[in-house]
């Protein structure tokens, strides 16, 4: 059955890893719903964060195939319950809207979103959140006509006490001294 | 850590050199003797530099930039060391393009090397410009584009790492004609660590002891061994296990002639046109126990029907082939030689006679209904199996065999005997047409010293026929035998079988090739009478140098047994009879 899925890869900072990851996708015909790519807590190191929807066969055949790619330090995946995740949306409605009615204002307190910017012509608002979320305040806000309206990829962090990066790089110092010896005899 | 500097001389000061110098001093210090390539604008510097050095690295000129890395993976396959080649950039290094994707699959490790533009001129659409690293991505296990001098020996040190360890695969470093040009303070040192990079892991020991009781409690068990036990260098680590344990074995096609063909416990091959008791008793064994081998379409049959009776285990250096195909109640994570070395301690002895009497009543059915027609036919026209079968008896078995893809391959397989290992070299996960003649070329280079045999076909023989040049000029012994049906004859086949004879476009008129092979002064003859083979066949093998066989064989024959593709393992058939 298919569901949606996480995969945070962490690797180098490599030119055209980005496009070693994203073909083990295109060829299985898998859609990326989602993408983001940043520096992670340690310099140099990359996590990608890869929303998808695929059966578990599927999700857990790619993780592995991402890495085995040589600049992959590990690739995890979870479940959208194993996870915390937020997305950014970004909205610009016209000012004028905002003045002639208290609506939007409502809206902007009851979704908790808050505003970035006004001019004499648009307001940008901003709103984290889930999609179902930014997706109502963006239904809610365009009934006044949404002028410009993005939404980032999502981002997400483990319901684990500790840094997976840290812990992994741990595991793999102690993984390679095991190696070594291994070669030695 | 090693460190090598100024052409492998260790302790002296880093010299200031060219990049081209760089790239093949680099070479040099990663114990490169033979390299296989083409030149061209883009990759000029480079063959400049090669000019000073051609006295301890040798340069073969191929034809085609296909024939060079075919030729390096022939020269890798029975070497065991990395095959190099080179060419420029744009139409040089898409000519590359499959070969490297046949090393991918068949885990052959490469080190392909590419000219490229200027790097000021990236992305212009320059003269001979191609994205070869966005095209190689998918078919390499790393690339790299070099754009300045200083890279050079850390990209090609960790090149050589990363194509030669773990699963081996190839690599492509794609450098930019001003990067060759470039000063470069040289110094070498080998890479030994890349730390986003495992290339194994350490034997989990609860793990082994679950294989070992599976095992030693199995009735029928039944071990599948691949290429891994070759690239691990663990034959005799196998034939160890198997002479302890008793367990019958079967080989993939790339794991062929990794234990003798006559060893009292191997049982043959396995799939499409394996044997058939290998390939049905997959379906009746308890334990299942697969060796550096990947679970190949090919191999199994359907997916849905194969070795359900079994407990699987699966010893493989690559985790991400662990449940990919086929689903493992214990996979051990690990290169085929330690894993098979840590087993042994845990494996009780035994003897299955029982079983192994079942594999022994199957082999008779092959043998009558499959073996005897094709080694010893009443009919008029040649085999390929009796061809294939007579170079193994003049050679004992000793000569390295090649070929290309298709019947030719596949009687090649199913009839040669191999005593050594890294005596074959076939393209298999690929399937690539046109790749026996240059891979023969480097197999010869490879192992100078043995006899080199390629089996190929009319098609096969024509896709890559140019090497032909490579081979006088280079005077390779390669003994060229062309089983010649004067069709395309596995496409023929499937016609035959599953398309109701409509021959389409596979009827193929070719050359005279014992006369091409006289324009190129390689000496030849055509046999086209069972009488004259062995005679023909001593002549070619007494021979010192390139040789071309052509044997006219006839012209439908087809190759069984079969595993219908659709079909279960289990309902491999033995004749074109049992399709109707």
């Amino acid at each position: 059955m298919k569901q949606e899925y996480i995969i945070t890869a962490y690797s180098e900072n490599h030119i055209g890893l980005l496009n070693r990851i994203t073909i083990i996708f295109t060829r299985r015909k898998v859609n990326i719903e989602s993408l983001t790519v940043s520096q992670s807590a340690l310099k140099g190191i990359s996590k990608f964060t890869i929303v998808i929807n695929e059966t578990s066969d599927k999700v857990i055949n790619i993780v592995k195939q991402i890495d085995k790619q040589i600049e992959v330090l590990k690739a995890f995946y979870n479940t959208n319950d194993e996870m915390i995740f937020q997305e950014i949306a970004l909205y610009k409605v016209p000012t004028i809207a905002l003045m002639e009615s208290d609506q939007i204002e409502k809206m902007i307190r009851m979704h908790n979103a808050r505003i970035l910017e006004i001019t004499r012509e648009y307001t940008v608002i901003e709103k984290t959140g889930h999609e179902e979320e930014t997706q109502a305040l963006f239904e809610g806000l365009n009934t006044f006509g949404v002028l410009q309206f993005i939404r980032s990829g999502r981002i997400a962090i483990t319901r684990s006490p500790i840094e997976r990066l840290s812990e992994f790089l741990k595991e793999r110092d102690s993984l390679f001294e095991k190696l070594e010896e291994k070669n030695k005899i | 850590m090693t460190s090598i500097t100024n052409d492998n001389i260790p302790g002296q000061e880093p010299e200031e050199i060219t990049g081209s110098e760089a790239v093949i001093r680099s070479l040099i210090a990663e114990g490169v003797d033979t390299i296989f390539g083409y030149p061209g604008g883009a990759i000029m510097p480079v063959y400049d530099a090669l000019h000073d050095h051609h006295h301890n690295l040798k340069h073969v000129l191929t034809r085609h930039e296909q024939g060079a890395v075919h030729a390096a993976q022939g020269y890798a396959r029975v070497s065991g060391k990395v095959g190099v080649c080179i060419a420029t950039s744009g139409p040089g290094a898409t000519n590359l393009i499959t070969g490297i994707a046949d090393a991918l699959i068949d885990s052959t490790p490469l080190v392909c090397i590419t000219g490229q533009v200027l790097s000021g001129l990236l992305g212009t659409d320059a003269f001979q410009e191609s994205d070869v690293i966005g095209i190689t991505m998918p078919i390499t296990k790393w690339n790299y584009q070099i754009t300045c001098a200083e890279e050079i020996p850390e990209a090609i040190a960790k090149a050589f790492y990363i194509a030669s360890t773990g699963r081996p695969g190839p690599v492509l470093l794609d450098i930019t004609k001003d990067a060759q040009f470039a000063k470069v303070l040289y110094s070498y040192t080998k890479c030994t660590k890349i730390r986003s990079y495992v290339p194994e892991y350490p034997a989990d020991k609860l793990l082994l002891q679950k294989a070992a009781d599976l095992i030693n409690n199995s009735k029928k068990p039944y071990l599948l061994y691949g290429q891994g036990v070759m690239l691990s260098g663990g034959e005799e680590e196998l034939i160890r296990f198997l002479n302890k344990t008793g367990i019958p074995a079967a080989g993939t096609l790339l794991g062929l002639s990794a234990i003798p063909t006559d060893h009292p416990l191997n049982m043959g091959m396995l799939g499409m046109h394996g044997n058939y008791g290998p390939n049905i008793k997959t379906n009746q064994c308890d334990v299942l126990i697969a060796v550096g081998m990947r679970f190949d379409d090919r191999v199994t049959g359907t997916v849905g029907t194969y070795a359900k009776q079994a407990k699987v285990i699966h010893i493989e250096i690559d985790p991400a082939e662990i449940d990919k195909n086929v689903k493992t109640d214990v996979a051990l994570i690990g290169d085929a030689k330690h894993t098979l070395k840590s087993l042994f301690a845990l494996v009780n002895e035994n003897k299955h006679t029982e079983w192994l009497a079942e594999f022994e009543a199957a082999r008779v059915i092959e043998e009558e209904k499959v073996i005897k027609n094709d080694l010893a036919p009443l009919k008029a026209g040649l085999t390929m199996g009796e061809v294939v079968r007579m170079t193994s008896i003049l050679t004992d078995n000793r000569a390295i065999v090649v070929t290309d893809v298709g019947q030719n391959q596949m009687a090649a397989a199913r009839y040669t005997k191999f005593e050594d290992s890294r005596s074959w070299v076939t393209s298999g996960g690929l399937g690539t047409m046109g790749f026996g003649l240059p891979a023969a070329m480097g197999a010869k280079l490879g192992a100078p010293d043995r006899e080199v045999v390629i089996f190929t076909g009319d098609g096969g023989m024509q896709m890559t026929l140019q090497e032909l040049g490579t081979i006088a000029q280079e005077n390779l012994a390669v003994k060229i035998v062309i089983l010649n049906n004067h069709f395309l004859g596995m496409v023929r086949q499937w016609q035959e079988l599953f398309f109701e004879k409509r021959y389409s476009f596979t009827e193929i008129l070719s050359p005279d090739f014992v006369k091409l092979a006289d324009a190129y002064g390689i000496p030849g003859c055509l046999v086209e009478n069972r009488k004259d083979l062995e005679g023909e066949m001593k002549k070619m093998l007494d021979h010192k140098g390139p040789y071309l066989l052509e044997v006219h064989i006839e012209k439908e024959d087809n190759c069984f047994p079969m595993v219908p593709q659709g079909k279960s393992v289990a309902e491999i058939i033995l004749s074109a009879d049992e399709l109707k």
